[in-house]
C-alpha cells in the first residue's frame, strides 16, 4: 500500500513540492547526504501501527523549499533524485 | 473594550449516559495546532469526552490545560488513561503522552472513525495550515500533503478578513452566502495582498457580504488547487475549523462537483485529529499489553 | 534629447527628468487609491521643478507595475530592464541588481551597458518585499523607519520560522511576550527577508558587483542582512527609490545607441 507524503506548497508564486514515496524509500538516507542546503532527513514515521524510517523534508525546510531548493535547479534533475536508487523521490517545481 | 471577531468558541462536552468505569481502556488522544488545541477521551474506542481550547503560548502548558479541561467533571484522573498519544504541532510538547504520531495518521483515523470506511478523501484545514489526505477504507494513509507556509486557505487567513471586517468568524460563511450575485473572486491568493484588494472594494462601496463572498470564493479556488495533487475521490469529508465555514465548504464543493459527506451529530470536526490520535492510543495499548 | 521615467511602483510613483545623462529633477508621491491622478500630480511637479513643460519632454517612459496607466507615456519597459539600466548607469560595476519594493522583490543580472541577461522574480507573495517589513513594524509597534536602526543595535540572531507574512506576525507577538529585545526581533525579521532575496538571487549566481536598490534599500538594517546573507558587499545609491525610472528615462538613449 503506497503512502506518498508531499512536503512543500503553493503560494500565489507557484509550485513547490517535493514528495516522498514511503514504500519505496528504502532507508538508505542517500538522498539526506545528497542534499547540500540540509532540506532532508530520516524521520520515525508509524505507518500501520509500525515505525518506519523514512526520508523527510525537515519541518523548517517545509516552508521554504521555494528558497532552500532554487540552487540546485529542481526544474532538471536535482541531486537527491539522482541519489535515490528506488526513485522514491520527486521535486516539483513550478514557478508561475 | 473592541470585539475580538476572529475569537470562535471555546468549550468541553462529555457524551451523555456513559460511565467510563465500565470500559477496559480509557484511551486518549491531544492534538496541539498552532492555533487551538483539542483533547479527546476513549472508551474502548469510542468517543467519551473532548475539549477545544486555544493553544497558548507554551505548548506544555497548553497539553496540560486541554486535558484537564476535558476531564473536568468526569472523575477521571490522569492514571486511570491507559494510554495517551500526542500529535498535531506541538506533539512533542505534551509532557504525560506514552508516544508522539505524526498528524498524518491522525487525522485520517479520525475521520475514517466520524464517517466510516466510505471515505477516501479528508480535507484539513486548520488554524495556520491546510491538509489534503487521501485514505483507504481502514483509514490507512495513501497521500498526504500538508501546506503550512502560506496563510491562503488556513484559519488564521480567514481570521484576518473577519477582523478587517468586523464581523464574527462563526458569521463569516453565512454572510457570504447572503449575497445575490456571486461576485468575482479577490485575485490574490496571498492573505496580505488580498486584504488590500478587500479594503480598496469597500472604498468602491462593496457591502461586506460580498467582500466576504469574493475571499471565500478565493480561498475555495486555492484550497481545490491543493486537493488536485491527491485527486479528491468520493466519499470526501472536511475536518478542521473551516468545515464550520458554509460559504467556503458551499463554494468548494461546486468546484469539485460533488458534496463532501455533512458533519456527522454529536462530533466536532475539529476533533478528527485527537479522535485518530486516541485510537491509536487504544491500539498500541492493547499490542503492549498483549505483548506483556 | 530631454527624457523621462515615471516609476508606477504598487505604493510610490516616482519620476526622473534626465537630459543627456544629467538628471534634472526627481519626484516621489504615495500612489494611494487612485494611482493615475497622483502621477499626472507628481508628473507636473517634477516637471517645474526643472523648469519644463510637457512638450519640453521627447520621450516619456513608463515602468513599474500599474505602467499600463502611466499618464502621457510614449514608451515602456520592464521593470526588470530598468533596473538593470538604473543600476549600470549609477555604477558601471554592476553586474546583479536587487531591486526589492514594496510588493514585490527582483534579482536582476545585466553587461556592462545595462542590458538585462536574466532575471529571476519574487512576487505574489508578501514575505519576499517591503510589505513583510512594514507588517512587522506594526506587529512590534515601531515606526518603519526606526526598523533598520533599531535591528542594527541586535545582541544576538534569534531565528524566525514563519515564512508568511501573517504568520511571522502572530510570531512576532510571541516573541514579545516570551521578552525578546525588540532590536533582536527587528533582526530576526530583516534577516528573514534578506534570506529570501538572497536564494532568490543565487538562482541567478551572485556576479559582482551587487547592487540593491528600491525603496527597502533605504533599510540600513536589511542591507546589513542582505549582505551577511549574500556573504558580498552591497553597493547602494544614495536615493534608491528613484533607480527604476532613472532606468526608464535612459531607456530610449539605449536604443538610439547613444550612452
Amino acid at each position: 500500500m503506497h503512502v506518498i507524503v508531499h512536503y512543500g506548497y503553493k503560494d500565489g508564486s507557484g509550485e513547490y513540492f517535493i514528495s516522498v514515496d514511503t514504500d519505496k524509500c528504502n532507508s538508505c538516507g542517500d538522498c539526506v547526504e545528497a542534499c547540500p542546503a540540509g532540506v532532508l532527513e530520516m524521520i520515525t514515521m508509524m505507518i500501520d501501527l509500525e515505525d518506519e524510517l523514512v526520508a523527510a523534508v525537515t519541518e523548517e525546510h517545509r516552508k521554504k523549499i521555494k528558497y532552500s531548493c532554487a540552487p540546485c535547479k529542481p526544474e532538471k534533475r536535482p541531486p537527491c533524485v539522482s541519489a535515490c536508487e528506488q526513485e522514491a523521490i520527486t521535486h516539483t517545481w513550478k514557478p508561475l | 473594550m473592541s470585539k475580538e471577531y476572529w475569537r470562535w468558541p471555546e468549550y468541553r462536552r462529555t457524551v451523555p449516559g456513559k460511565d467510563w468505569k465500565d470500559a477496559k481502556v480509557v484511551s486518549a488522544g491531544v492534538d496541539i495546532g498552532s492555533v487551538s488545541s483539542k483533547t479527546v477521551i476513549m472508551t474502548d474506542g469510542e468517543l467519551y469526552a473532548y475539549s477545544i481550547m486555544r493553544t497558548g503560548s507554551s505548548s506544555p502548558d497548553s497539553a496540560q490545560k486541554a486535558m484537564d479541561w476535558a476531564l473536568e467533571g468526569t472523575g477521571i484522573k490522569l492514571d486511570d488513561i491507559k494510554y495517551t498519544v500526542g500529535t498535531g504541532y506541538g506533539r512533542v510538547n505534551v509532557p504525560f503522552a506514552n508516544r508522539a504520531i505524526t498528524e498524518i495518521a491522525c487525522h485520517a483515523r479520525g475521520a475514517n472513525y466520524i464517517w466510516g470506511p466510505t471515505v477516501r478523501t479528508v480535507l484539513d484545514m486548520g488554524g495556520q495550515d491546510c491538509k489534503a489526505i487521501h485514505c483507504d477504507e481502514r483509514g490507512k494513509v495513501t497521500a498526504f500533503l500538508m501546506n503550512d507556509k502560506c496563510a491562503a486557505g488556513t484559519g488564521r487567513g480567514m481570521e484576518v478578513f473577519a477582523d478587517l471586517l468586523s464581523v464574527s468568524i462563526e458569521e463569516v460563511g453565512s454572510m457570504s452566502l447572503s449575497v445575490e450575485k456571486e461576485p468575482e473572486p479577490v485575485s490574490s491568493t496571498c492573505v496580505v495582498f488580498a486584504k488590500s484588494e478587500a479594503v480598496g472594494l469597500l472604498r468602491k462601496g462593496w457591502p461586506k457580504d460580498m467582500v466576504l463572498a469574493a475571499y471565500c470564493s478565493a480561498m475555495a479556488s486555492r484550497i481545490s488547487e491543493l486537493l488536485e495533487k491527491i485527486k479528491v475521490e468520493k466519499d470526501f469529508v472536511i475536518t478542521g475549523g473551516i468545515a464550520k465555514n458554509v460559504g467556503v465548504v458551499k463554494r468548494l464543493e461546486d468546484i469539485i462537483g460533488f458534496k463532501a459527506l455533512p458533519m456527522k451529530e454529536g462530533f466536532d470536526p475539529m476533533t478528527a485529529g485527537g479522535l485518530g490520535a486516541a485510537l491509536f492510543a487504544k491500539a498500541l495499548y492493547e499490542r503492549s499489553a498483549q505483548a506483556a | 534629447m530631454i527624457t523621462a521615467g515615471i516609476d508606477m511602483g504598487a505604493k510610490n510613483v516616482k519620476v526622473v527628468i534626465l537630459e543627456d545623462n544629467k538628471i534634472l529633477s526627481k519626484g516621489m508621491i504615495l500612489g494611494g487609491f487612485d494611482q493615475k491622478a497622483s502621477a499626472e500630480k507628481v508628473f507636473n511637479e517634477t516637471l517645474q521643478k526643472a523648469g519644463l513643460s510637457r512638450n519640453n519632454i521627447e520621450h516619456v517612459v513608463a515602468t513599474g507595475a500599474g505602467k499600463d496607466v502611466a499618464p502621457c507615456a510614449n514608451g515602456e519597459i520592464s521593470m526588470m530592464g530598468a533596473d538593470a539600466l538604473g543600476g549600470a548607469f549609477l555604477f558601471p560595476s554592476a553586474r546583479t541588481v536587487i531591486d526589492v519594493g514594496a510588493e514585490e522583490g527582483r534579482a536582476v543580472k545585466c553587461d556592462e551597458e545595462g542590458k538585462m541577461l536574466d532575471f529571476v522574480i519574487n512576487e505574489r507573495c508578501a514575505a519576499g518585499a517591503g510589505t513583510f517589513v512594514e507588517a512587522m513594524s506594526r506587529a512590534l509597534e515601531v515606526k518603519l523607519e526606526e526598523m533598520g536602526p533599531l535591528a542594527l543595535k541586535a545582541q544576538k540572531a534569534v531565528p524566525m520560522n514563519a515564512q508568511c507574512t501573517i504568520f511571522a506576525e502572530s510570531e512576532v507577538v510571541s516573541l514579545i511576550h516570551a521578552k525578546t529585545p525588540k532590536a533582536d526581533i527587528s533582526r530576526a525579521i530583516h534577516d528573514a527577508i534578506a534570506d529570501r532575496i538572497a536564494s532568490m538571487t543565487r538562482r541567478l549566481g551572485v556576479q559582482r558587483d551587487v547592487v540593491l536598490v528600491g525603496g527597502v534599500a533605504k533599510n540600513a538594517g536589511f542591507i546589513e542582512s542582505l549582505k551577511r546573507a549574500l556573504g558580498v558587499d552591497l553597493l547602494v545609491p544614495d536615493e534608491p527609490d528613484f533607480v527604476g525610472a532613472l532606468g526608464a528615462a535612459l531607456a530610449p538613449m539605449r536604443k538610439n545607441g547613444e550612452k
